[in-house]
C-alpha cells in the first residue's frame, strides 16, 4: 500500500512543472506503469482523488498506460512480450528469460492542461 | 484559453532512485557488501540475520546491520546480540525502507563508518510488495521465503521475486511436518527468475548456511572487479 506515497510524489511533480505555466488548469495526467511495477491502478485512483484536493491537479484525471512486460530472449535472438507475470519464459520458444526490457516502468508522461494565454 | 499537453517523461521515483545511486557510489568506495533482505512477516529474516552476522563475526568479518520495522527496536536488540553495530529504522507506518532513510541512518551512526565495514546488511520492512519499488543502492537484494508459507509465494508475488539477485529458503529444518513441496517451490522461484542463485537454510540448525557465507564471501571479493 504505497500508492498513496506514489502519488503524493505525482502531485508534487506536477505542480513543480506547472510554475511554467501560471494559472493553468490541469485536466489530465498521464502515467506509464510497468506490469512489473508493484502497483495497482485502482489505488493509484482512489489516492489521486485524496491527494489532489486543495492542488492545482484537483479535479483533474488521471490515465494509467499499463505497459506490459518485455524480456530479451536470447535463443530467439529478440525482445518478447510476456502474456503475463507467471512465467519468465519466451512464449515462442519457452527459453527462460533473465533480461528485462520493459515492465518496472513508473513515469509520469505527461499532462494536459488548460493554459491562460498571456495578454500584451 | 489554449488546452496543451505537457511531456513530462519523468520517473516518479526519480528522487529515490538518484539518492539510491548516490548511496550505491558511496558503497562502492568503501568497498562494503550492502546486502537489501526483503520477505513477508514472519519469515525468519531476523533469525536468518542473526546467524549471518555471527557467522561472518567468528571469521573476523566486519558487518553492521540496518533493520527496519513500523515499531519497536525488538529486531535491533535481538541482532545486537551477535556483537555487530545494528541500527534500528522506525517507520512509523510506512510499509518499505527508502533510500533517504538509509542516508540518514548511515550519515549519523555513532561509531559504524562505511570504509570500515566489509558487509551490510539492511533488513528491509516484512512486506512482499511495496519494497520492491524503492532501491537502496544495495548490491545483492534477497527475497526470502520460509517453508510454512506455500510454495506459490514466487508466483503471487512475482514483481518482488523478480527483482532479487538470490533467493532463501529459510525454516528448513521444519519442511517435513509442514509438508514443505522443495521440488515445487524451487521450480516457482525459477520460473519467476530463472537462473537465481537458491539457499536452503535453517538458521535453527545451521544447514545451508556454510554455502550462504560462501557466496557472500564471494561476492565481496568480486567487489573491486569489473
Amino acid at each position: 500500500m504505497h500508492e498513496l506515497s506514489i502519488i503524493s510524489s505525482v502531485v508534487e511533480t506536477v505542480t513543480e512543472s506547472l510554475a511554467k505555466y501560471p494559472g493553468a488548469r490541469v485536466l489530465e495526467v498521464r502515467l506509464r506503469v510497468g506490469a512489473l511495477a508493484s502497483v495497482v491502478v485502482e489505488s493509484l485512483e482512489f489516492c489521486y482523488g485524496i491527494a489532489t484536493e486543495g492542488t492545482p491537479l484537483e479535479g483533474s484525471r488521471l490515465v494509467v498506460d499499463v505497459l506490459p512486460v518485455v524480456m530479451h530472449c536470447e535463443r530467439c535472438a529478440e525482445d518478447v512480450e510476456l502474456v503475463g507475470v507467471q512465467s519468465f519464459r519466451c512464449p515462442r520458444c519457452g527459453e527462460p528469460c533473465s533480461q528485462m526490457r520493459q515492465g518496472r516502468e513508473m513515469e509520469i508522461e505527461s499532462v494536459e492542461i488548460d493554459e491562460v494565454e498571456e495578454t500584451a | 484559453m489554449t488546452t496543451r499537453i505537457v511531456e513530462l517523461r519523468r520517473g516518479i521515483l526519480k528522487k529515490n532512485d538518484e539518492l539510491a545511486a548516490g548511496l550505491r557510489a558511496s558503497y562502492a568506495a568503501a568497498g562494503v557488501l550492502v546486502l537489501n533482505l526483503v520477505s513477508s512477516p514472519g519469515t525468519g529474516k531476523t533469525a536468518f540475520l542473526e546467524r549471518t552476522l555471527r557467522e561472518l563475526k567468528a571469521r573476523d568479518a566486519r558487518v553492521a546491520a540496518l533493520v527496519g520495522d513500523l515499531e519497536t527496536d525488538n529486531d535491533a536488540r535481538r541482532l545486537a546480540s551477535s556483537g555487530a553495530p545494528v541500527r534500528q529504522i522506525n517507520t512509523h507506518g510506512i510499509c518499505h525502507l527508502d533510500a533517504e532513510m538509509i542516508g540518514k541512518h548511515i550519515d549519523g551512526w555513532e561509531g559504524v563508518a562505511l570504509g570500515d565495514l566489509d558487509y551490510l546488511f539492511i533488513e528491509n520492512v516484512g512486506n512482499l510488495v511495496c519494497p520492491s519499488s524503492y532501491d537502496l543502492g544495495e548490491k545483492i537484494r534477497v527475497a526470502l521465503l520460509s517453508v510454512t508459507e506455500g510454495e506459490d509465494k514466487p508466483l503471487k508475488y512475482p514483481t518482488l521475486f523478480n527483482s532479487a539477485d538470490a533467493a532463501v529458503i529459510t525454516k528448513m529444518d521444519i519442511a517435513e511436518p509442514c509438508g514443505f513441496d522443495r521440488e515445487t517451490a524451487l521450480k516457482n522461484i525459477n520460473e519467476i527468475r530463472p537462473g537465481i542463485r537458491i539457499f536452503e537454510t535453517s538458521a535453527k540448525t545451521g544447514a545451508g548456511i556454510e554455502e550462504w557465507l560462501g557466496y557472500l564471501t564471494e561476492e565481496r571479493a568480486n567487489l573491486g572487479r569489473v
